[in-house]
């Protein structure tokens, strides 16, 4: 196969603007549901750097690693969902600046 | 320039717009379709870099199971637009700036002590068969033991999202 010459810093510089994306997501949206799409995005920003390293280091290791973290956010999202559904039932909201029972 | 730098861009670019897209809309169905865009994009960056079996994964487990979760659960809450209150704007104030400074303060450090060596594609074996010699070997008890945490989750999900007694006895 043809060798590509695409420098490691450009995928992690991709890597690391998907990553703050994702943190200023999580900053600035009140709706918890994008706030946990916000958390997705953070997860494959790391995910790519994952990637991207392994092939810099030609080490196949990066690329299980990146398999476990899709199958821990993929358990993430089940509970994490259930809980979002949870918290609707009861307080019939999805906003988290409304969600504050443990705020004096 | 070459095709596989065009290419990178190309994705890169799709990335980009989307993550910026999941930022700018209102409606939580709009971020998480644009985070679908993303997850796609990032398949194809995988690709280029020679990751094939991540690259079907990244779009089978995660653009598909995992989003269609998600989505399923903004129509099933009936999620609306979100309202801005004193909290959110706090948050954009501090968040913005922050971030801004983080982000390229890292992109400074990384330009500089990364170097730009290349990542030649095709180079690394990634080849499902070599992945499935590493999960089934070096990794398998972290394997195992995830394959417990995936059932904790499922048994998890479903006490944490059933009805409550009294609830569930209603609506039979």
């Amino acid at each position: 196969m043809v060798p590509s010459y695409v420098p490691l810093s450009y995928y992690l510089l991709l890597s690391g603007f998907l990553f703050a994306c994702g943190v200023v997501g999580f900053l600035i949206k009140r709706n918890i549901i994008t706030i946990f799409v916000s958390i997705e995005l953070m997860l494959n920003g790391v995910n790519l750097s994952f990637v991207a390293f392994a092939a810099h280091w030609h080490a196949l290791a990066g690329q299980v690693f990146v398999f476990f973290v899709m199958v821990v956010a993929a358990a993430e999202a089940a509970v994490g969902l259930a809980i979002i559904i949870a918290v609707y039932r009861t307080r019939e909201t999805l906003n988290v600046d409304q969600v504050n029972l443990l705020k004096l | 320039m070459n095709f596989h730098l065009v290419l990178f861009l190309a994705f890169g670019a799709v990335c980009v717009g989307g993550a910026i897209n999941l930022l700018a809309q209102r409606h939580p169905i709009n971020s998480a379709l644009s985070l679908i865009a993303v997850m796609a994009a990032l398949a194809g960056e995988y690709l280029l870099l020679g990751a094939e079996f991540v690259a079907a994964v990244q779009v089978i487990v995660y653009a598909g199971a995992i989003m269609v979760l998600f989505v399923f659960v903004i129509m099933l809450l009936n999620a609306g637009e979100e309202e801005h209150t004193n909290g959110s704007r706090v948050a954009i104030l501090l968040g913005v700036p922050g971030m801004l400074t983080g982000s390229v303060l890292m992109a400074w450090v990384m330009l500089r002590h990364s170097g730009t060596e290349s990542v030649p594609i095709g180079a690394l074996p990634g080849h499902p068969k070599d992945i499935a010699q590493l999960l089934f070997h070096d990794f398998l008890l972290p394997f195992e033991v995830t394959s417990v945490l995936i059932l904790i989750a499922i048994m998890g999900a479903v006490v944490l999202a059933s009805q409550p007694e009294s609830a569930a006895g209603k609506v039979d």
